[in-house]
């Protein structure tokens, strides 16, 4: 049977791993390779790596970092930030990532994700997307603004309606944060998920909102989400993946147990 | 452990290449060695992506050295398209032949039913007898992500069931493929990939 993954995320920022809230207050929690084979060794069933200031100049930094981290990973890698060309995609791909990332690149230049697909496969090209709920449209969800440059401008794109375009240009998979609940701990975007997850025939990731073990039961169930995206929940009261796991295959969830 | 790894240029080789260096392996890698094709004591032909890729194995000429090694005997291991090339074809590319060690044809998985790509990791059956996934117990979870499968007949290693049941492996003699990616499936991959290292030509 088919598990929901559960997806342990690090925010790298020069080099290291660090903790912040709306990318204000960065705290440094370490070095990206030990954080994720720890990772995976307490039972993640994927490893994404994001690079929430990537430059330019910092390409090498990260590239550095991919391969640090690939060294010893044997979990699916998936990696994001400052990826612009098929060509950056190859340069990650080469450092040991099994996945690339891309957000704000694809909204410019939608012909990306047919470039990366053309040459590494559509499993190899997750297609970011950022939103947030519009009140003022006629379905405020459907019809949720997608946003570029980490979540600070609006890209002029509906969330249902892009997600269908990344499918169809070639995405093998939606990562989607709901940006009302991101930071707040106070579960998914479920109604977000579901719009999106329906709308489309490839696997979504929901992100955003994790507090507790029943936000993922939530976002599985009602949210019809394929797998989740855990970050902060690790430093909050769940102390592993392999501990969320055991939580929710006793709530009914499948899950990859034991891991 | 000498292994030839086979490159066509079908996604990336990083990840394949790292595990079998892991277990302690000497891997070479050629795109159109014939020699080393001649000469290896194992293969892998790795590949993730569109079957069409398999073209560039017929246009290096590799096609029929491959061919010959399984006939010697050597221990062969296809991953993911790579095990897909070892059947007739696959609808992904109908007009690209694969090597049809196996006669039947890869397909799609039917739309609409389930999400396509199956992306994740899924339980396998594994089939008593097998060598490559010996010592795999029942509940134990492989890395998965493809649109298109081989069916199951009597040289499946083991069944997965997405939508339908599929082969999640097949095996034969010496000639083994792995639908899903052991090189990134943890323990468990890891523990197939020695078991395939392990494997003597004949």
């Amino acid at each position: 049977m088919l598990t929901k993954r559960i997806i342990a995320c690090l925010d790298v920022h020069a080099g290291r791993v660090v903790k912040g809230v709306q990318f204000v207050d960065l705290i440094d929690a370490g070095d990206p390779a030990t954080q994720a084979a720890r990772h995976a060794r307490e039972g993640a069933d994927e490893i994404v790596l994001l690079d929430i200031t990537a430059t330019h100049e910092r390409r090498q930094t990260l590239l550095e970092t991919v391969r640090r981290t690939a060294r010893e990973l044997f979990v699916p890698f998936a990696v994001g930030g400052g990826i612009r060309s098929a060509q950056d995609a190859g340069q990650v791909f080469d450092a040991g990532a099994d996945k690339v990332s891309i957000n704000s690149a694809a909204l410019a230049d939608p012909g990306l994700i047919d470039a990366i697909g053309r040459s590494f496969g559509a499993q190899a090209v997750v297609v970011a997307i950022d939103a947030r709920r519009d009140p003022q449209a006629a379905d405020p969800v459907r019809d949720a603004q997608v946003f570029v440059q980490g979540g600070r401008k609006p890209a002029g794109r509906r969330v249902v309606e892009w997600a269908r375009e990344a499918e169809d240009r070639g995405a093998g998979e939606i990562l989607l944060t709901s940006m009302d609940s991101d930071g707040t701990r106070a579960g998914f975007d479920c109604e977000l998920t579901a719009a999106v997850s329906e709308a489309v025939g490839i696997p979504v990731i929901a992100s955003g909102g994790a507090g507790t073990v029943a936000h993922f039961t939530d976002v599985f169930a009602r949210g019809k989400a394929d797998a989740a995206l855990a970050a902060s929940i690790f430093h909050f009261g769940v102390s592993s993946a392999r501990a969320l796991k055991q939580e929710l295959a006793r709530a009914g969830v499948p899950v990859r147990l034991p891991c | 452990m000498r292994v030839t790894v086979i490159d066509y240029k079908a996604g990336n080789l990083t990840s394949v290449l790292k595990a079998l260096r892991h277990l302690g392996a000497e891997v070479e890698v050629t795109d159109s060695d014939l020699a080393l094709v001649e000469s290896a004591e194992r293969l892998v032909l790795p590949g993730v992506g569109h079957f069409q890729a398999t073209e560039r194995l017929d246009a290096s000429g590799i096609t029929p050295a491959i061919r010959a090694a399984i006939g010697r005997g050597v221990p062969f291991l296809g991953i993911c398209v790579g095990m897909q090339w070892l059947y007739a074809g696959s609808s992904e590319a109908p007009a690209q032949p694969g090597l049809a060690h196996f006669p039947e044809p890869c397909t799609r998985f039917p739309d609409h039913s389930e999400k396509v790509p199956h992306v994740g990791w899924n339980s396998l059956e594994v089939r008593p007898g097998s060598r490559l996934l010996a010592g795999v117990e029942p509940g134990e979870y492989v890395y998965f992500t493809h649109s298109y499968k081989a069916p199951v007949t009597d040289s499946t290693a083991a069944v997965a069931h997405y939508i339908g049941p599929f082969a999640a492996a097949v095996e034969q003699g010496n000639v083994m493929g792995v639908q899903f990616h052991p090189e990134k499936s943890g323990a468990t991959g890891l523990k197939i990939l020695r078991n395939f290292l392990a494997c003597e030509g004949n």
